[in-house]
Formats: structure tokens, sequence, C-alpha cells
């Protein structure tokens, strides 16, 4: 489904970027970790057009994506949960979902299926989407993503600021959300979550992958060296 | 008492008009965070636009706004998507500095074809009829102004608050980024918003050309009055940019009746009170 070769990614002279190759299938879950600025983030805004810079091959179910702008790249089956979650804060939070929906693209997320899949939202539809808290407003994030009927999710650091009780109710909707077949591609700080939802691990440490695999093939501690780059030192 | 009540009626019919040329304004800066410096310019080109329209067609002026108002969204629309459009980004001085060419070049081709002899559109005696109310005279047509005032207001409001395109409005005014992440395309977005904001310039032009004679010159006192509205009722505030318009109206009624000389004296004075005790304006909002 998504097959990334020899991506770089710049802001204005400084490469964030060097040589990714990635690779997702349709219905697998991806997790990217790293510390902060590791680039991991810049790997999904480069995925959705948001990095103008950007070299090297990204091809989405076949086709080529690396020089399309982002609203082109959503219409094609790519929706994104932008890191803050950047809700539109004079839009309540039903006009928040529907905004997801521009995209146009048919499938089973509707305003009714994102309500059945975060309750608390139905009980909020009228109200300032930028009033909730910070969990219900990344509900809101991944629902109007949702809305876009993607092939493929991806969740910029969706756990950022929450508690662990927002952050476990939010990760327990994601087999669900996966229930629909849909790719996901999770960027997350925190490696036992990472490991615990994805069928893949790959690690970001300046702007490369310095270690990838299944979960089950990769220690704690070799996760632990990589994501703090004790791994490329020994290399 | 009765020379009270008439005065404030009048300064509202007046604010009536200052609404028509505010509100795109306020659209535009609500929307884009663009200051258009050539907004009055482009109320004269509707202004000469309608003037040409009718003595091509014969059409009556206001029937000519149905025409102005779409060739004016045509040039609103155009001009966000191929000029302002790729001036836009992190430094908003950029827009503002393409829009004051924008107004002096505009303000030129209109002085080399149209000269600078002064001109108005003629509606016959429904600019003089007036109607009494008691001991208040109302003129016909500065009601008429004043309800279309309110009506294109609730309309564009409506606009906003319950359509999708409203709602693509206002998502791309809370964050452009994300709105594209949601597949609207923010450059036609923005150039639909400038699009409808020239198409209302263009009501107040005709209005504005309707009611007193006008020049190729006159388009930064256009701009100021609407600028004055739209900073006195909030930035991005379509009905606080009404009531300003009509507190300004309202303002240099009371002043000209103090002096002759001093009403746009009295609106001045009214706008630099608020920029003192309230800089976000009277009824500031988010849009």
């Amino acid at each position: 489904m998504l097959r990334v070769r020899a991506l770089e990614a710049r802001y204005g002279d400084f490469q964030a970027l060097f040589g990714i190759d990635l690779d997702l299938a349709a219905g697998e879950v991806l997790a990217l970790i790293g510390a902060n600025g590791a680039g991991k983030s810049t790997f999904l805004k480069s995925l959705v057009g948001q990095i103008a810079h950007r070299r090297g091959e990204i091809a989405f179910k076949g086709r080529d994506i690396s020089a399309l702008p982002a609203d082109d790249i959503v219409r094609l089956g790519i929706a994104m949960v932008p890191e803050g979650r950047r809700i539109f804060r004079s839009l309540s939070v039903e006009e928040n979902l529907r905004v997801g929906a521009f995209a146009g693209r048919p499938g089973p997320w509707t305003l009714e299926a994102v309500f059945e899949l975060f309750p608390i939202l139905e009980q909020r539809r009228r109200q300032a989407a930028i009033s909730l808290s910070g969990g219900q407003q990344q509900m809101v994030a991944i629902g109007r993503a949702l809305m876009s009927n993607p092939d493929l999710l991806l969740c910029d650091e969706i756990s950022l600021g929450l508690s662990p009780a927002v952050v476990k109710d939010i990760y327990d909707a994601l087999p669900r959300i996966r229930a629909h077949g849909l790719a996901l591609v999770v960027v997350e700080q925190d490696i036992d979550t990472a490991v615990r939802v994805s069928d893949h691990v790959a690690c970001f440490m300046h702007g490369r992958v310095s270690l990838r695999g299944a979960p089950s093939e990769l220690t704690r501690e070799r996760i632990s060296a990589a994501y703090f780059g004790l791994e490329a030192h020994d290399a | 008492m009765l020379e009270i009540a008439d005065v404030l009626v009048q300064g509202i019919m007046l604010g009536g008009l200052y609404a028509l040329f505010a509100i795109g304004l306020s659209i535009a800066y609500g929307v884009m965070r663009l200051v258009n410096i050539a907004h009055g310019d482009f109320l004269v080109l509707a202004s000469y636009l309608a003037l040409t329209t009718i003595a091509l067609s014969g059409l009556h002026p206001f029937l000519a706004i149905v025409p102005v108002a779409i060739a004016m969204f045509a040039i609103g629309y155009a001009l966000q998507r191929w000029v302002l459009g790729r001036t836009m980004g992190s430094d908003g001085l950029a827009p503002l500095l393409a829009t004051f060419g924008i107004a002096i070049i505009l303000r030129n081709a209109l002085l080399q074809i149209y000269s600078a002899d002064a001109r108005s559109l003629q509606i016959g005696s429904i600019a003089t009829d007036s109607l009494s109310f008691g001991s208040i005279s109302v003129g016909v047509f500065p009601l008429l102004v004043l309800l279309v005032s309110i009506g294109l207001t609730f309309a564009v409001s409506l606009l906003f608050d319950r359509t999708s395109i409203g709602i693509a409005l206002r998502a791309t005014s809370d964050d452009p980024e994300t709105a594209s992440l949601m597949g609207i395309r923010t450059g036609r977005t923005h150039a639909a918003a400038l699009g409808l904001s020239f198409a209302l310039v263009a009501v107040g032009g005709v209005f504005a050309g309707i009611r007193t004679t006008f020049t190729p010159d006159i388009g930064p006192a256009s701009l100021l009055y609407a600028f004055e509205a739209v900073v006195i009722g909030g930035l991005g505030s379509l009905w606080g940019t009404f009531a300003g318009a009509v507190l300004l109206g309202v303002a240099q009624g009371i002043g000209a009746e103090i002096d002759a000389g001093a009403g746009v004296l009295a609106g001045h004075l009214v706008f630099l009170a608020v920029l003192v005790l309230r800089p976000t304006g009277l009824f500031a909002r988010t849009r």
C-alpha cells in the first residue's frame, strides 16, 4: 500500500530526513518511535505533502504522490491526526467532524459511526470543540481524520500531554478503527504502547531509521538502544 | 427631543451604507488576515463598472448591481488566486504592500479611462422620496440601503454559520495548513472569500454612486470609513462590523449636528476612543 524509498526532507538549509526506506501493507500498523527531533513528525508531514522540500519516492497504492499537495493526497486516502490536535477553534465538535468529510470519499466512517466510537462527542456535538478537554479534543481530531474514510491513517503523537487513562481510552479504540481494514502509522514516544499496538516498529534517530522489525523480533533492550542512539554507535 | 431622534435615525441610515463598505473588508480580514488597502478603490471601480453597464445596456442602477457583483466576484477571485495568494505567507506585509500598489494602479487607470470629472448614478425620484413617521422624515433610498445592508449581513452570517462553504471558510481562517489536510483547497477557498468580499463591495459601490458623486480618487475615504467600522465593531465579526458602521454613522450625524464641518471628525474621535479603550473592538470574535 505504501512504499517509501530514499526519502529526504529539509527545512530550508536544515536536512531533517536522510534516505528513509519504509513499506506498509494494507491493514498493518507501523509504530514510529524515537526521541524529539528524530524526524518522525517530519516523515509523516512528508507523506501528506506538508513539507515543500522533499525528495525521493513516495508511492501510495502504486501511485507516485511525492509531488502532490496535501489536499490531493487526502482525496487518495491518506488522512492525518496532526501533532497538537490542531482543532478548528471557531467550529463546533460536529462541524470539526464534518470538515473531515470534505475529501468526499465514501466509506464506513460517518458522523454516526464516529459518535459510536466516541460517544462523548455526540453529547458535546454543539459545543465549541476548543472548549473540550485535551482527550476529547484528541477524539475529535481522530474522528475528523476518519471522516475522510482513509485507507491509511497517520497519527502524530496522539498521547502527547494526555493522562494515562485517556491514552488508554484512545488506544482501546484502535482495534475498532483497524476492523475496517485501514492501515495505520502511529508516532509514539512511549515504547511499550508502540510495541503493544503495532505490527512493525521503526525507530528514528537523527533523521534516519536506526532499527526496524516486528515487535516479536525486537527485544526491549535493542529498541531502547536504538531509541537513545546506542546501537547506532555500536554498529 | 425630536431633533435628537432625527439625527439618530439619519445616522443609522448612513451607517447602513458604511456597513456595505465594510462587510467585504471584514470578510477579507476574517478569512485571510488580509488588510486590503485597495478596498476603497475597488468600491470606486464598482461604481464606474455600474456607470458603464448602465450606459451600454440601459439597465436601472438597482438591476446593474447583478452584473457588476458578478464581475467584481470574478475580479476578486482572480486577484486572490493569481496575485495576492502568491504574496501570502508568514509575512503579512507583502500582501498589504501588494494591495497598496494595486490601489495606485487602479486609481490611475480609472483616471485615465473616465477622467477626473465627477459622475453619479441616477435612479430618478426614489433618490429624493421620503416617508414620514410622525415628525421624523426618512428617505426611501437611505432606508433601502439600510435594509439591504441588514439583509446582506444576515445572509453572509447564514452562509458562514450554516453552509459547507461557510464551514470551509471558517476552518481555513482558523488553520489553513490543517484545512488542507482535510481536503479543503485553501487557495480556491481564499479566492472565493475575496470574490465574496468584492461582490459585496459591488453593492456598496453602486449605492455609494447613487447617493453621491464619485471621482477616481475617493477610494481612500471609503476605505477609511470601512476600516473604522471594522475596527470599532471588532476584527472579523460580521454583526460587529455592522454595529461599528452604524455607530460611525450616528457619530458623524451627531458631529454634523453640532457643527456642519465636524461630522467626519466626530466619527474619527469615536474610532480613536474605541482604539484606546477597547483595542479589540466592541464585538470582537474569532471570525
